[in-house]
């Protein structure tokens, strides 16, 4: 059976929005990846050591996220742009919990 | 007319190179050939999470099939470059093609390095670098196996992690008398020799391997002149650049295409990047690097070079390794000759050893602990110099010391 899919909205630094489907147990960098998503580098391929894939979560879903780990934590540290919103997306997996998610992508994902 | 830019080789720095290229504005054509059947993977996780099976096939792939379309490369498969001829710049392929260009960009890796001793070409000798590889291990990698593995380098202890966790009997055989023993500091070699035993895992320190032995397949390990029962070897005894079509063009090579700080080669219309590279290192001595950051950033350097915008390569090398649930990650390149520098403590499995060089940090190997890495990384960059007491205090948090 293949695995269930979800939605997840990613919108540009310029206000474009993607909707696209990402399947479950995929991260939510590797589904921008997968849909040719403008935005997100994931120069590490979503090792958490790059800290390329950043996205800024809208308010709404914050709270349905898994707490940061400590190395995403310190991953971010070192993003450009950080802001309380920012997350990691090499680091979230998609799951039914998080159907629908609005994602904001940074300007550049370079310091 | 618009440039051509041919690439040779569809691996991580090849990939690299087309995105860069697209978006530093090339506009012209960019055709990729690699002689794999699949497009540009990455292939750390062949030997963590995907040998595990945790992790499906179609997320190795770097880019979606629809990427090459819109990003306007040309992407060749199954097929080798077997000649270039630069004095007419093109480059001929095994399908009879010859694709001409106006800058080439190699990008071919490196080849497992070979075990030559008897009974070498016996069925059930595997080893590890493609998809290919990882399909046909697989096939036999079952509980209650007895697997063999040649090397306690990275791959080798890897792949010794996954099997133990897998149910597989390990034994891994070093000529060496500690694990990783090129890659980190013996502080390290000890603490993860103490895991991979607490895991079952059985350790043959300084014993090099002198045969396999079976009728048809390998049955036997004789390794330190004693013989070993196995069902499957593994053997991770490291890579070989791919450099022949370089040398036979005409190209400088000593184990590895030289490259200069922004990956050109002797030739003005000749780039090269990632694996089958060297190069001279910020450090201001030649190295090769064999590691998905060298691959991604002189790839950059690459793609900007070949576009006439010149920047100086002299990026952190940095590099990770999965066993068990320890991430290693490590920045910078150690010495023996530095001072080492312990912040915490390994039997708490969390800790950091760092390089002290003239009192600045010139490496960090961390083990679970993204602190110490991420910063000790902005250390070796910036050349700071930091007292070995204060890294070693644990009350003074990293970003303090950034
Ligand atoms: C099992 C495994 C685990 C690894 N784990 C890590 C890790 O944890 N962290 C890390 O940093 N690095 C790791 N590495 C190393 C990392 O994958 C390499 O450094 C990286 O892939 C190098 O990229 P590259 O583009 O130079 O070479 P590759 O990605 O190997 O690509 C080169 C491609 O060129 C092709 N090619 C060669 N010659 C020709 C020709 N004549 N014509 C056409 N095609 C040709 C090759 O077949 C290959 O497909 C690992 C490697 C392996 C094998
Ligand atoms: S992809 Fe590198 S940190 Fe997320």
């Amino acid at each position: 059976m293949p695995p269930a899919k979800y939605k997840v909205t990613y919108i540009e630094d310029s206000g474009k929005a993607h909707t696209v489907e990402v399947a479950e147990g995929w991260s939510l960098m590797e589904g921008a990846v997968k849909h040719l998503i403008p935005g997100i580098d994931a120069d590490c391929g979503g090792a958490c050591a790059c800290a390329t894939c950043q996205v800024y979560v809208a308010p709404e879903w914050q709270a349905k996220l898994p707490p940061k780990s400590d190395m995403e934590e310190t991953m971010l540290d070192f993003a450009p742009d950080v802001k309380p919103a920012s997350r990691l997306s090499c680091q979230l997996r998609m799951g039914a919990e998080l159907d629908g998610i609005v994602l904001h992508l940074p300007k550049t994902q370079h310091a | 007319m618009a440039e051509s830019i041919v690439i040779i080789g569809a691996g991580q720095a090849g990939i690299q190179a087309v995105e860069s290229l697209r978006k530093e504005g090339f506009t012209g054509a960019i055709t990729m050939v690699g002689d794999e059947a699949y497009p540009p993977y990455q292939r750390p996780p062949l030997s963590k999470a995907y040998l595990l099976g945790s992790f499906e096939r179609p997320r190795l792939f770097l880019k979606a099939d629809a990427y090459y379309a819109e990003a306007g490369c040309e992407l060749i498969l199954n097929t080798s470059a077997k000649a270039i001829h630069r004095a007419e710049r093109g480059v001929e392929l095994s399908n009879g093609r010859t694709l001409a260009y106006d800058k080439l960009l190699l990008t071919t890796g490196a080849r497992v390095r070979k075990l030559k001793c008897p009974g070498a070409e016996l069925a059930g000798v595997h080893y590890l670098k493609t998809i290919a590889d990882v399909d046909g291990l697989q096939a036999v990698f079952q509980s209650g196996k007895r697997i063999a593995i040649v090397g306690g380098g990275y791959i080798g202890l890897e792949v010794a992690a996954v099997g133990a966790k897998r149910g597989l009997d390990v034994t891994v055989f070093e000529a060496m008398d500690r694990l990783m023993a090129r890659a980190v500091s013996p502080a390290l070699s000890d603490f993860y020799a103490r895991e991979h035993q607490k895991a079952g895992v059985k350790l043959k320190l300084n014993t090099g391997v002198e045969a396999f032995e079976g009728n048809g397949k390998v049955e036997r390990v004789i390794a330190g002149g004693q013989a070993y029962e196995a069902d499957i070897v593994l053997v991770g005894i490291g890579v070989i650049p791919c450099q022949e079509l370089a040398e036979a063009a005409g190209l400088i090579c000593t184990d590895g295409i030289m490259v200069d700080q922004n990956a050109r080669t002797g030739d003005p219309h000749i780039w090269s990047a990632g694996d089958c590279t060297r190069h001279t290192g910020r450090e201001g001595h030649e190295i090769r690097l064999e590691c998905v950051q060298n691959a991604i950033d002189q790839a950059k350097h690459a793609a900007l070079s070949m576009m006439d915008k010149h920047k100086t390569y002299s990026e952190v090398p940095w590099f990770w390794s999965d066993q068990y649930d320890l991430k290693l990650q490590i920045a910078g390149l150690a010495r023996p000759s530095d001072r080492l520098v312990l912040r915490g403590d390994p039997a708490a499995r969390k800790f950091a050893a760092f390089h002290l060089r003239d009192g600045a940090v010139a490496a960090v190997e961390a083990v679970n602990a993204a602190p110490e890495y991420m910063i000790g990384k902005k250390l070796v960059a910036d050349g700071k110099k930091i007292a070995a007491e204060t890294l070693a205090d644990l009350s003074i948090p990293m970003k303090q010391m950034a």
